[in-house]
């Protein structure tokens, strides 16, 4: 679903396409953005949150809350609200889970 | 003790206090070392999009373009005398030291003054459903159409308990969001009140009644006296249910909510430097002591902009630019004692605003009258606001640290950034006790979390 | 306005030991107080790594050790409260071959007081726990040792001390304390208190108050710099030291990993230890030789504390050799908090027969005679 996302472009974004991937699958965002908007353009979560059955979608989006950690594929544990998306990230969201 | 070489100068934080105490210590002829954790400087409200998502400024700031685009040129005016590390964190700081962790690694530097510019972020009470995907606080709404150029959902709502809420309600309106509700938890009463001690500022009282006057006109009028509020939704935001003062409720349906309640300091840096903290009652918050220069009661650290207090950005500057200027007249170098004069003026023009604002957008208190106890309280651990009353009767806790030991209130990712808080006026409330007398949470470093991986094996 | 107490034993200091001391007392029906300098707990009980450990005592603590470790089995019903204990195991790992034959020779001399650790080989090691370095070649598991939350156990013990009748005092630090031919005076912040026996149980404070009654133990702080990770996935299946005792970790089943590094500073100022960044950096780069995994993880929150060291690493534990009925219990060198629910009931074994069934003569303070060296133990590396 396209509107599966919660974030919303207000503004048209002309620059390299970057393409991520989300649990495998192959998403668009834009060189500029940052990764949690990367993610949540596509997504309305983007992990799981570890002590109950519920998701997370960050917060404050200054890097103080520290609730948008997301975890890559190749391991790398990013702040995504602090990071810019790169080319090739393979963001886990309902990969592996905590427990 | 003489020195053969320049002192070294350690500032931290390139919002407007840091970029101005830096600048104003690189026209002196030193080299401050300037610390920021962003990939660009302007801290958060000249917030400067990545690279790729750059906008002509006058969209991003609007009155404020010109102030953010001078404050943005700093570092590259300045021509090589600043040392400016940007994506750099300080993590750690004692006695003339501090570890910072960046691009190229762990590093520590000895510093012989340190200026503190370390900003605010949003303040935060819990309410019903504050955790589901899609609420964020207000400031995030600013930031997301700031620095990305997206609305936190199709259908937001703002709520807010300070200038902050008819700015971002403006600012999103004209960018084409769906702004369907700006909801103030503050009485509209105070706001009329206190109008007078606000023309301390016109300038600063004009923008703000514009900008509310453009919302009206656009159909967008903020609620005043929201008396509580909860979210709805199962995986993730849903709708807003909010109370008014005659005590009825209103559903909204939405898919972001952005709400917060003014600003709070970043004080922990101020705290691992040893500087002592006293208890604001008007901002209900501890904060590090600091002189109206920018001088804090240990001789070599600088406290400046909202880090030490809400001041505002403009504030910000001024503190930022007249706490270097402490710096030199404690390193012995001449100071213009006119600008002082200025530059003294100007901050208690801008205190005397500060308190008419105070007392226009109380702290919202009501709002943490009759939580539920399955409210989530930390948001790291999720801790309930439940378990703090269960300790409170059964633990006999009256006091922060002993709260965070027993029930882990304060022991995650954020370490008690976001609950403390409201962790504390809710240990008050649950103790009967003032809320001074809940303390405070102990800190240690590392000020955020530090990566195991840039340490070279 | 002084509060005057009389009870039959008054306990300077308020950690685990000193409060299980007073919960035995109690249920032996004496009248205790407590008297803590500032919090029940959040000492060295409360800051330190939280094993629960028999393997690599010195073997004159392991028959307290043993004695100790069933009364972990029921401390959380006994305390009415979750202390997370649970006896994952306690693997020691040897990175050379002479830290192999150290375990060897520690396996066999533990076996005589009746503990029983399995020696694991290079393959065993890494095929049980795939994520250790490549420089671990072999290890001893003690399987019956585990972990606890210090900072729930000290504060429970207290609670029960209270709710058994014991008088505890918060914020109450002893400025001084006499002996008066029957008892002892104790003279604390707005508290005095005369008593039958006195318990010294006041930690890095514990020298003073014997040299208060003319006795030596040099005591010396010790302040372990602690580190902890956010929550990650549970991997680290058993609480994990080292031959050498520089490298301790341990998760937690919500998926945070604890591990030291070093010590840290006393801020005299402050009145406080404090962790020290080159030392926790320094934890960090040991850890993570040791747990490859931990790479992309992220540390959130350091701290130290101060706890007492004696010059040959094991307590003070038993009668002062100047005074009767001063009962000293401190000094427990990184080690003590498995040994606190016992230590406690020592305490009241001295105080109600005169005599414990338990060996404890290497611990006397005679040992330090007239004088003593005291060299700094600041950096010391010690096992937790």
């Amino acid at each position: 679903m396209t509107d599966a996302g919660l974030f919303q472009r207000l503004v048209e974004r002309t620059g390299r396409v970057i393409v991520l991937r989300i649990d495998g699958v192959p998403v668009e965002a834009r060189e500029g953005d940052l990764l949690i908007t990367a993610i949540l353009l596509h997504r309305p979560s983007l992990r799981r949150f570890e002590f109950a059955d519920a998701m997370r979608a960050g917060f404050c989006l200054m890097a103080a809350c520290q609730d948008c950690w997301v975890q890559l594929a190749d391991g790398r544990r990013l702040r995504a609200c602090s990071t810019p998306v790169a080319e090739g990230m393979d963001v886990l969201i309902e990969g592996p889970s905590h427990d | 003790m003489t020195e053969a070489r320049d002192p070294v100068i350690a500032v931290i934080g390139a919002g407007p206090a840091g970029l101005r105490a830096a600048e104003t210590l690189a026209a002196a002829g030193l080299r401050p070392v300037l610390f920021d954790e962003a990939l660009r400087p302007g801290g958060q409200i000249y917030r400067q999009p990545p690279a790729g998502a750059e906008r002509p400024p006058a969209q991003l700031y609007g009155f404020e373009a010109a102030k953010a685009t001078r404050l943005h040129g700093v570092v590259a005016r300045a021509a090589g005398r600043i040392d400016y590390r940007p994506e750099t964190l300080v993590w750690s700081l004692a006695e003339g030291q501090l570890d910072s962790v960046g691009p190229h690694g762990y590093a520590r530097l000895a510093y012989d003054r340190i200026v503190l510019a370390t900003g605010a972020m949003d303040r935060v009470l819990p309410f019903p459903g504050w955790t589901l995907p899609g609420v964020f606080t207000l400031g995030a709404a600013q930031i997301a159409l700031k620095a990305q150029g997206v609305a936190l959902g199709r259908r937001v709502v703002l709520v807010g308990a300070g200038p902050l809420l008819p700015l971002v309600a403006h600012q999103l309106r004209k960018a084409g969001a769906n702004v369907v509700a700006a909801l103030d938890v503050t009485p509209f009463w105070p706001k009329l009140a206190n109008l007078p001690g606000m023309l301390a500022l016109p300038g600063t009282l004009a923008k703000g009644l514009w900008y509310t006057a453009r919302n009206r006109l656009a159909g967008l009028a903020v609620q005043a006296n929201v008396q509580a509020l909860r979210v709805e939704g199962k995986a993730r935001v849903e709708a807003l249910v909010w109370r008014d003062a005659a005590g009825r409720e209103h559903r909204i349906a939405c898919d972001a909510v952005a709400a917060s309640f003014g600003l709070r300091s970043e004080t922990q840096l101020a705290d691992l430097a040893g500087c002592r903290f006293g208890f604001d009652a008007t901002t209900r918050q501890w904060l590090p002591q600091v002189s109206a220069a920018g001088r804090s009661d240990i001789a070599t650290v600088y406290l400046a902009g909202d880090g030490a207090g809400i001041g505002g950005a403009d504030a910000a500057e001024l503190r930022g630019e007249r706490a270097a200027l402490a710096v030199l007249e404690d390193l012995g170098r001449k100071v213009d004692g006119a600008r002082q004069g200025v530059l003294d003026r100007g901050l208690a023009r801008h205190a005397r605003f500060r308190r008419a604002l105070e007392a226009a957008y109380p702290f919202p208190s009501h709002l943490l009258d009759n939580l539920p106890d399955d409210t989530l309280l930390c948001r790291c651990e999720g801790v309930s606001v439940g378990t703090l009353r269960d300790a409170v009767g059964r633990c006999e806790v009256t006091e922060m640290n002993r709260l965070k030991a027993l029930t882990r209130i304060g022991m995650g990712r954020c370490q008690g950034r976001v609950c403390g808080q409201a962790a504390a006026e809710l240990l008050a409330r649950a103790c009967e006790a003032d809320i001074a007398a809940a303390g405070r949470l102990r800190g240690n470093p590392p000020v955020k979390p530090i990566p195991f991986r840039k340490i070279e094996a | 306005m002084t509060e005057n107490l009389d009870v039959d034993v008054c306990i300077t200091g308020g950690g685990v030991a000193a409060c299980a001391a007073a919960v035995a007392l109690r249920q032996a029906g004496l009248s205790v107080a407590v008297l803590e300098k500032r919090r029940c707990g959040a000492g060295a009980s409360g800051v330190n790594f939280g094993g629960v450990r028999q393997q690599g005592r010195h073997l004159a603590e392991l028959p307290l050790s043993r004695r100790a470790r069933p009364l972990w089995d029921d401390l959380a019903a006994v305390l009415g409260e979750d202390i997370e204990f649970e006896a994952t195991g306690h693997i020691k790992l040897a990175r050379s071959e002479a830290d192999m034959a150290e375990l060897e020779r520690y396996a066999e001399a533990a076996r005589a007081h009746g503990l029983e650790l399995t020696l694991l080989g290079a393959n065993a090691v890494h095929q049980e726990m795939p994520w250790l370095g490549p420089q671990v070649i072999g290890a001893s598991l003690s399987p019956t040792d585990g972990q606890a939350n210090p900072r729930r156990v000290g504060p429970a013990f207290a609670r029960l001390a209270r709710k058994l009748g014991a008088v505890v005092r918060e914020f109450t630090p002893v400025r001084h304390a006499v002996s008066t031919g029957h008892g002892f005076t104790v003279t604390a912040e707005g508290v005095e208190v005369r008593c039958r026996f006195l318990v010294n149980a006041a930690g890095a404070g514990g020298g003073m108050l014997a040299q208060a009654f003319g006795e030596i133990a040099p005591v010396t702080p010790l302040m372990p710099n602690m580190l902890v990770t956010e929550p990650l996935p549970y991997v680290i299946s058993r609480s994990i030291g080292v031959c050498g005792g520089d490298v301790y970790v341990r998760q937690v089943r919500r998926g945070n990993v604890v591990f030291g590094g070093g010590g840290g500073w006393l801020d005299a100022t402050r009145e406080f230890a404090r962790p020290a960044s080159d030392q926790s950096l320094g934890g960090m780069m040991r850890t993570l030789q040791v747990v490859a995994g931990l790479a992309e993880a992220h540390i959130i929150r350091t701290w130290s504390g101060v706890d007492g060291q004696m010059p040959d690493d094991i307590p003070v534990i038993g009668f002062s050799a100047t005074e009767k009925r001063l009962i000293h219990a401190f000094g427990f060198s990184g080690h003590g908090f498995q040994l606190g629910p016992v230590v406690g009931q020592i305490i009241a074994e001295l105080v109600t027969k005169g005599e414990t069934e338990s060996p404890i003569e290497p611990f006397s303070i005679r040992r330090f005679g007239a004088e003593s060296s005291s060299d700094s133990r600041a950096n010391r590396h010690v096992e937790h």
